[in-house]
């Protein structure tokens, strides 16, 4: 059997604890003063898809080769692809158009997971309000490039293991080549050597 | 510290003779007095208000480990200010349907007896505005005015909530009327006068050089100051017996229909009405303008009167922060069968206490007068929900 | 809801939901299977990870998909991490419908944040994480996440003290809760009801013991259960099961073991289970949420339907209601814990 009251003075005692701890713990008072204090992101944050260039041109740099899985794969369809073609009508592997639609898309990072170049990567600016309801949502091809040296720096992790995949991916290429050139070599070479001297058995 | 301690008063005499010395009439005088007066308390208490309304969101945001608002002007101190603008040029809404007298008359009728409350309030040493016998008749026969005003305003409004949240009020208001009325006559029967001022005096003096005489220190005082704080909270309408306004369930109660400046004359109303209810605690039971310690009687008496007053507030916001919200048949259960005869046992115990010779045995004999009220009353109303009554089993 | 009052007396209730309807079901029909794992985020915004866990094991018994042992552990660590902060929530906004003002709401968000900010360090995002995938999960734990998250832990059951010291012993908080809308095993379980509200009313039934999905048979913990089934058995039985969540994070937490987190052979983009149908259920924290799924071996399902524990455990909302006061209504509601994201869908 409790006394009468007690539950409600414990109850005081507890806002009375958080009341004056709000002044001298850190703990009690988590409040970030937003605009003069900002969050420290934690590496996998992220906000809005962007587009990942090698070097220092962005559109030559682009790692995009217009394969539109991403525009398939999107859940909202926020993505908008239009491969680019040259003067002949012929298809390159570029996008023309390429936008999102940031008032749509979910940040669901689906796109980054499925794209196979390694070109779409997510964002972690969260400052994007403005009072262009419909124009500066959709974000097109030169917002969304942004520098491997950008994506360096907000998922430095990520980043590295994606240009170590890269580079694995070059030098596996690299090699592929050079073994297919190395045989190629080879055989042309025997092929010469053939026409050359031609085997003795012929005399 | 004496020149502070008359400050007011000797401020407001240099100023009528200087008017009495370019010949303002002597009749003309005597109103004059009266207005500054008037404007000085209605003054300050608005000032409080202000300071209030800031002051209690940080405190709830400290409670509630935020910081409150702190981006008008230092530590937020302008929020009034803004809140006051955004109040002002708020649309006034009235809905078709209201009856629209009533529903503009209401927040006029509830600032009046707020503001009329403030007269018979002893500030400091001889500084009542109108020195009344039976003020304390006097603050709850107006004081019960603002009960019309809240039902005005829920009957006005046409709307379902708003008549839902001015009945609430009215059966909360006239329930914890009585209990608080029989606490507050307990510390007249006590001074043996209706009298606020006398009431002060008569908890002037220290015991054994260092205890102060208020009523709060006995035991029959301080039980009647715990009953006359709870009804002073319902009166007010403050958590946790904001029923009337309870926004979980009715928006807003009978303020569901207001806006703009309609609404901010409610909640000063409401503010002012909590201020003088304090004051009026703060009279009956903290010692009015008395000093705590014998040392501290240099601090000017008012300053006494104002700071109790405030921390009064201060443990309301407190009491908001921490509690919820009664249910309205417990509301009303608590008031008739927990208050009401409680507040008679108080009573009862400090008529003991004033025949038992009002020493230590005297404290003794009160303190069972009214501590074996409290125990039967409370545990009978707390049996029927007990923590430990509870259990819960467990599976693997 | 429409309520009908005779004086303050309900005499009649009425939900009136499908104002928050998203036509997730649909959606997820005409999308891959991948795609719906963020939509499932979006049921129960509360809770993300337990819903996305709840898809993920529909299609992994579709698919036959054998999921890596610390991908196992990290769905435990996370769901027993989102039951916590669900609970804590609760009791936060049982008693802002009291109307509490805020405080104990605020220290449950209080909480709350430190348990957000382990989420989006793991997953990227505070409340809409798109965590799980078929066969495991997208991304291994940073590094010093455990660290962070075996702090938290430790300092919970500190928390939850404090909780109960401002709560549990509260008169007022007593005398609007108990008594109050009691409810009959009979009854919770003729209603459909599952999850807590279930096990308050005394039925002993948590789809982590019948089903024991996932690891949770290596895991010693106990569920709680009431006797009467009122509004404040339903709110102590989320606070021993908050408890109960500490022990079951505290052993996993020490014997997550080493190796992949998702299965090399499952196919994220592509995905096409084989014909079939399946169910996936697992205790969320608001009760059975289960996935129904058929698929016709095309990359999208045919058939995409959620139980929804929100909706089921609503139903029985004016039978409960029925004769207490409006006051109650809320505070019935709020016991139920429902979120609508989940309820309409």
């Amino acid at each position: 059997m409790n006394f009468p009251g007690i539950g409600l003075l414990k109850g005081f005692v507890v806002t009375a604890r958080n009341f004056l701890g709000s002044y001298v713990e850190k703990d009690r008072l988590t409040t970030r003063q937003y605009p003069e204090e900002r969050p420290k992101l934690p590496e996998n944050s992220r906000s809005f898809p962007f587009l990942v260039f090698d070097g220092e041109d962005p559109e030559a740099g682009m790692r995009c080769v217009a394969c539109k899985i991403c525009e398939k794969e999107c859940p909202p369809q926020c993505i908008y692809i239009i491969q680019d073609r040259d003067a002949a009508g012929k298809p390159l592997k570029r996008p023309r158009i390429f936008d999102i639609d940031i008032s749509v898309c979910m940040s669901c990072q689906i796109c980054v997971e499925v794209c196979p170049f390694e070109s779409i990567r997510m964002d972690t600016d969260y400052e994007l309000s403005s009072f262009d309801r419909f124009g500066s949502l959709v974000l097109d091809k030169s917002k969304l490039l942004k520098s491997n040296a950008y994506y360096h720096g907000i998922h430095p992790t990520e980043a590295s293991e994606t240009d170590a995949r890269i580079e694995a991916d070059r030098k596996k290429k690299e090699a592929a080549a050079a073994a297919k050139a190395e045989a190629a070599r080879k055989a042309t070479a025997e092929k010469a050597a053939k026409a050359a001297h031609p085997p003795e058995e012929t005399k | 510290m004496e020149l502070l301690e008359r400050a007011p008063v000797e401020l407001k005499n240099a100023f009528l003779r200087v008017l009495g010395s370019l010949g303002v009439p002597e009749g003309m005088l005597a109103i004059l007095s009266a207005v500054l007066i008037i404007g000085t308390v209605i003054g300050v208490f608005l000032g409080l208000f202000a300071l209030m309304s800031v002051m209690e969101r940080k405190i709830l945001a400290r409670v509630q480990n935020r910081y409150g608002p702190n981006r008008a002007g230092p530590f937020g101190l302008f929020q009034p200010v803004a809140d006051g603008i955004k109040m002002l040029t708020k649309e006034d809404l009235v809905p078709r349907a209201a009856d629209k007298v009533v529903h503009f008359l209401a927040p006029v009728v509830m600032m009046v007896p707020a503001l009329l409350v403030l007269a018979i309030l002893p500030y400091g040493r001889d500084m009542v505005p109108v020195e009344l016998e039976s003020g304390i008749l006097f603050f709850f026969a107006v004081g019960a005015g603002t009960e019309v005003a809240i039902f005005m305003a829920g009957w006005a409004s046409n709307n379902k909530y708003s008549v839902l949240g001015a009945m609430r009020a009215i059966a909360q208001m006239i329930s914890y009327e009585i209990p608080l009325v029989i606490s507050a006559v307990t510390a007249a029967m006590i001074a043996g006068s209706l009298s606020p001022s006398v009431i002060v005096a008569a908890q002037g003096g220290f015991a054994a050089g260092f205890l102060p005489h208020w009523f709060v220190t006995t035991p029959w005082g301080f039980t009647a100051a715990l009953l006359f704080y709870i009804g002073a909270l319902a009166e007010s309408n403050r958590s946790p017996f904001d029923l009337p306004e309870g926004e979980s369930e009715l928006v807003a109660g009978h303020l569901t229909e207001y806006s703009g400046f309609k609404y901010a004359t409610f909640f000063m109303a409401e503010y002012i009405g909590m201020f003088a209810i304090c004051g009026m605690f703060v009279t009956l039971f903290l010692g009015g303008w008395q000093a705590p310690l014998p040392f501290l009687t240099v601090v000017p008496s008012w300053i006494w009167f104002f700071g109790k007053v405030c921390f009064v507030a201060f443990t309301m916001v407190w009491v908001r922060a921490t509690l919820p919200r009664l249910r309205v048949d417990h509301l009303l259960a608590f008031a008739w069968k927990f208050l009401l005869p409680m507040s008679f046992a108080a009573f009862l115990s400090a008529a003991c206490w004033h025949y038992a010779g009002r020493g230590p045995a005297a404290w003794f004999l009160s303190l069972v007068v009214v501590g074996i009220p409290y125990l039967v009353l409370g545990l009978s109303f707390t049996s029927r929900f007990s923590v430990s009554r509870r259990t819960y089993l467990f599976s693997e | 809801m429409n309520v009908t009052l005779d004086g303050e007396t309900v005499v009649k209730l009425q939900p009136v939901f499908g104002y928050l309807h998203r036509n997730h079901e649909k959606i997820a029909e005409g999308n891959s299977w991948l795609a719906a794992v963020p939509y499932t985020d979006r049921l129960d915004y509360i809770c993300p990870l337990t819903n996305n866990w709840a898809y993920t094991l529909a299609v992994e018994t579709l698919a036959g998909l054998e999921v890596p042992e610390r991908a196992e552990y990290i769905r435990i660590i996370t769901a027993e991490l989102t039951r916590l902060q669900n609970h804590v929530a609760f009791m936060g906004f049982i008693l802002a419908d009291m109307g509490a003002w805020g405080s104990a709401l605020m220290y449950a968000f209080r909480e709350r944040e430190k348990i957000l900010d382990l989420f989006e360090a793991l997953t990227g995002a505070r409340m809409m994480c798109n965590y799980m995938r078929f066969g495991g999960c997208r991304c291994d734990l940073p590094s010093g996440w455990l660290e962070s998250a075996g702090q938290l832990v430790e300092g919970f059951p500190a928390f939850l003290d404090e909780m109960e010291a401002l709560l549990t012993g509260n008169e007022i908080l007593l005398a609007r809760l108990q008594g109050v809308a009691p409810l009959t095993p009979e009854r919770a379980i003729n209603g459909g009801l599952s999850g807590p509200i279930l096990r308050a009313a005394g039925v002993d039934y948590d789809i982590r013991k019948v089903d024991n999905y996932g690891l949770y048979s290596r895991f010693k913990f106990r569920v709680p259960r009431g006797r009467v089934g009122d509004c404040y058995d339903r709110f102590m039985i989320r606070v021993l099961e908050a408890r109960e969540s500490v022990e079951i994070l505290k052993q996993a937490l020490v014997g997550i073991p080493d190796g992949p987190v998702v299965n090399p052979k499952a196919k994220q983009r592509g995905f096409r289970p084989p014909a079939g149908e399946a169910y996936g259920r697992i205790e969320g924290p608001k009760g059975e949420l289960g996935f129904y799924l058929i698929s016709d071996g095309s990359d999208r399902p045919y058939r995409f339907r959620v139980r929804p524990p929100s909706l089921i455990n609503l139903t029985l909302l004016e039978e409960l209601c029925l004769g207490t006061k409006i006051a109650d209504v809320m505070v019935i509601l709020g016991s139920i814990d429902i979120v609508l994201g989940e309820v309409d869908r």
